[in-house]
Formats: structure tokens, C-alpha cells, sequence
């Protein structure tokens, strides 16, 4: 989806200032620990996937979205996936009194156990079926889809031509993946040049975008 | 966190937190204890870890280890996931690993403008501007105007290659190695590495930038 959190490209967001390096820490807030480790931990129930994980900020109001600081808007989707896979309801979030329930048969990780499913990971790749429909070299052409769901495809190479660079073989698409369907698709990094996405003189940089096969056409 | 500072859309994360919001995060952890849907051990062991063990003194080595061992850097351009996992580097956010190199004619510079992917296992968890919207905006249309606002100015003879992380491919830039460090040890060069030169918006510190100490 075309959302707030689209951003490549956009413009009138003013300069980046960031903190000196040796002086940032790693939270800003005890807060910011808090949904950090609460976004961590419920994601470890198993009751969604990363890809419904990034759904859930991204479907936000744009504006609040961009409104928004870095762990606010994980807090906003961690609250949203929390009501919507039934673990907590609306009432018990406004009056953060228990209502109903528990964990019941949820497997819910010790400190241990959580920090083993950090150190073990999640890796995307998936045994494919058939065999990819481009090459290394070939020239490719972003396709214009304009969805509602989660797209992994940003709204700035959409209509761009450019040229795979590499295919990373099957990965989990995050497409179908952010509605429950686990299922592979070739993906590839594309090369663009800047004067492919920004119309602008050539100023000797490119992008490389990973895109998966369906996002992509063929150029005559 | 909702104060607009004059027109810049910037982060917010400098000013202090309204107390709805730290009541709120707090209701919420409430809530999912007495639920038993989360273990607050485990809470504070995710906090710990990415607080205290995981961070971009992992990637410090990975690098450093890469300008004194060939064969090391050859095995880390090739599988980079393989060659940090042999280093004790492996888990969430970094499952896919690349190391990307900088060299004379090529710079390379990592950003995701869809949300804030970045290779946790070598780099911990990204700073505040990595995050941020102007930046998730505008490095990819005008990295050369981010690169100089962090101090880095590049010939026009440098390819500037910004790799958007889209997927689940993680990107970890292996910058130059500083001019007058060749004979340095692994231990000494790993100060001159920083967290923003792997990402790529700065280049690795001189070799006057280190302590002194002997050699």
C-alpha cells in the first residue's frame, strides 16, 4: 500500500540531523525498551509474521504515521495485531483492566527460550519450483501496482526500467505472506540508475532495490 | 512527542515523552503480564541484549578482520552470512547477510525507505536518523547531499551504489581500510570502524583519529 511509510523520494521532510554517534544510545526512553521488547516477545506467540508486523505500522494515517516517533508507531502495531488476532480487546486496551482469558495453549517464551529464537532467526529462504523468468542482465521494468495490501515494492521504482544485477533465489513473498500465505517467489536485486526513477542528469549514483519476480515485467 | 520543531517533519525522539504515552506503555506491558502473554524475564533479556551484547562493535571486528585476513575478507564478500556465523554472529535481522565494499571508484551506501531493515547481528539496532523519514527519503533520490551532510564528500568519479533494503537481504558496508594503518593490528584498527562507515554514510576514521599507543 501506498502509505506513510512509502517514503523514497518524498520531499519537505527537512535535513536529517543526526546525533554524533559516539553520544546516541541504543533507547532514548524506558518506554522506547519497553515496546521494543513487547513488540519482540508478542511476535514470538507465533500469531503473526514480520511482513503482518510491518502491515500493521504502515496502515496507519499517514499523518500519523509521519507524526509519529520511530517506537510510537511500534507501539501503534503492535496494539492493532494484538486486537485483531484476538489476544486483547479494545476495552481491555482502553481500560487496561483483564477482561477475558489468558495465554490458553500459546507458548509463551522465557528469557531463555527468547533469547535462543533471537539468535536462531527467521530465514526467508524457500525451495523453488520452476525456474525464474529473468537473468542477470536483463532489462526490467517495475510495474505500476497500486494494491491495498503490504507490498514490498516502493511507490519510486513503480514504471522505472533497470537491470537484475542478481537472483537471491526463493524467498517468502511478502505480498501473500502478510495475509497468511506462505509461498516463495524468485527474488532479484535491481539496478536503477538515478536517472531512470528521477528523470534528473546522470550524477554517476544508482539504486539497488531487491524486487520480487511478480513485481517486474520484461522490456522489449 | 508530538511538538513539531519550526517546519521540520524531523523524528521526534529528542524531546521528552508525554506522560499519557508512558502510562499507556506501561498499562500495556500490565496487561499482557497479567495475561501471561509475555514472560517479563524474557522482556528484559530482549532489552539486555540488544542494549548490551549486540551492537556495532560486532561489525568493528568483522571489519577489522576483513583489512588484515585475505582470505577472510574473500570468504566474507562471498557468504557473508557463513563467515560472521563463524564469528558467533547469527540470528534475527541478519539471517541474509551481504558485505558490500567500498573501493576508489565505488561507494556504497545502505537505507530502507520502506521501514528501518538494517543487520542487526554485526550493527545492533539502527540510530534515530536511519529511521527517520528524511533520510528513509532522501537517500535514494540525493545521496550525495546526504552523504555531505554527514562531512562525506565524494569525487564525481565515485559511483555512490545506495542499496534500498526491500527484502530481507541484509547489507553491511565493508569501508576502505584508512591510509598509513597497513601495519596496525586487528585489535587497534577495530577503533577506527564506526557504526556510520558500515553504513555508509560516513568513511572509516583516519589513522590519526585512534589513541596513541604503541606499536
Amino acid at each position: 500500500m501506498k502509505g506513510g511509510h512509502d517514503l523514497g523520494g518524498r520531499q519537505g521532510l527537512g535535513p536529517i540531523s543526526p546525533e554524533p554517534e559516539a553520544e546516541e544510545p541504543v533507547f532514548h526512553a524506558d518506554w522506547e525498551r519497553r515496546v521494543f521488547a513487547m513488540t519482540l516477545a508478542t511476535g514470538m506467540l507465533g500469531q503473526w509474521n514480520i511482513d503482518e508486523s510491518r502491515f500493521a505500522r504502515e496502515s496507519q494515517h499517514p499523518a500519523d504515521y509521519l507524526r509519529n516517533s520511530y517506537y510510537e508507531n511500534w507501539l501503534a502495531g503492535i496494539q492493532n495485531l494484538l486486537v485483531k488476532k484476538g489476544l486483547l480487546t479494545e476495552g481491555e486496551l482502553a481500560s487496561a483492566c483483564m477482561i477475558k482469558g489468558g495465554a490458553g495453549e500459546l507458548r509463551v517464551p522465557n528469557s531463555e527460550e527468547a533469547i535462543k529464537i533471537l539468535g536462531t532467526g527467521g530465514p526467508t529462504l524457500m525451495p523453488s519450483d520452476g525456474a525464474p523468468e529473468f537473468n542477470v542482465g536483463d532489462a526490467v521494468r517495475a510495474k505500476k501496482i497500486h494494491t491495498r495490501g503490504h507490498s514490498r515494492l516502493p511507490t519510486y521504482a513503480q514504471g522505472s526500467v533497470g537491470e537484475i544485477e542478481e537472483n537471491y533465489g526463493c524467498h517468502v513473498y511478502p505480498d501473500k505472506n502478510s495475509a497468511g500465505e506462505h509461498i516463495g517467489e524468485f527474488l532479484y536485486r535491481v539496478r536503477f540508475s538515478s536517472a531512470s526513477l528521477w528523470g534528473s542528469r546522470d550524477d554517476n549514483s544508482e539504486v539497488l532495490i531487491d524486487l520480487w519476480q511478480p513485481y517486474l515485467e520484461s522490456v522489449e | 512527542m508530538h511538538s513539531h520543531d519550526g517546519d521540520h517533519g524531523h523524528s521526534h525522539d529528542h524531546t521528552e515523552p508525554p506522560p499519557e504515552l508512558e502510562l499507556k506503555v506501561k498499562a500495556l506491558e500490565s496487561l499482557l503480564v497479567e495475561k501471561g502473554l509475555v514472560n517479563p524475564d524474557a522482556l528484559n533479556a530482549i532489552i539486555d541484549n540488544y542494549e548490551h551484547k549486540v551492537g556495532p562493535q560486532n561489525g568493528a571486528i568483522v571489519v577489522a578482520k576483513a583489512w588484515v585476513d585475505a582470505s577472510f575478507k574473500e570468504a566474507l564478500l562471498a557468504d557473508a552470512t557463513a563467515a560472521v556465523s563463524e564469528l558467533g554472529y547469527f540470528g534475527r535481522q541478519g539471517e541474509h547477510l551481504r558485505v558490500v565494499e567500498n573501493t576508489d571508484g565505488t561507494h556504497n551506501l545502505v537505507v530502507c525507505t520502506l521501514c528501518s531493515c538494517y543487520p542487526w547481528t554485526v550493527l545492533g539496532l539502527p540510530p534515530t536518523w536511519y529511521k527517520s523519514a528524511p533520510y528513509r527519503a532522501r537517500a535514494v533520490s540525493e545521496p550525495r547531499q546526504v552523504l555531505a551532510e554527514f562531512g562525506t564528500f565524494l569525487p564525481g568519479s565515485t559511483k555512490v551504489r545506495v542499496w534500498d533494503s526491500t527484502s530481507e537481504m541484509r547489507y553491511l558496508v565493508l569501508p576502505q581500510q584508512p591510509a598509513g594503518t597497513q601495519q596496525w593490528t586487528e585489535e587497534r584498527l577495530r577503533c577506527l570502524v564506526t557504526r556510520n562507515s558500515m553504513i555508509g554514510v560516513e568513511l572509516a576514521k583516519p589513522a590519526d583519529a585512534a589513541p596513541e599507543q604503541d606499536q
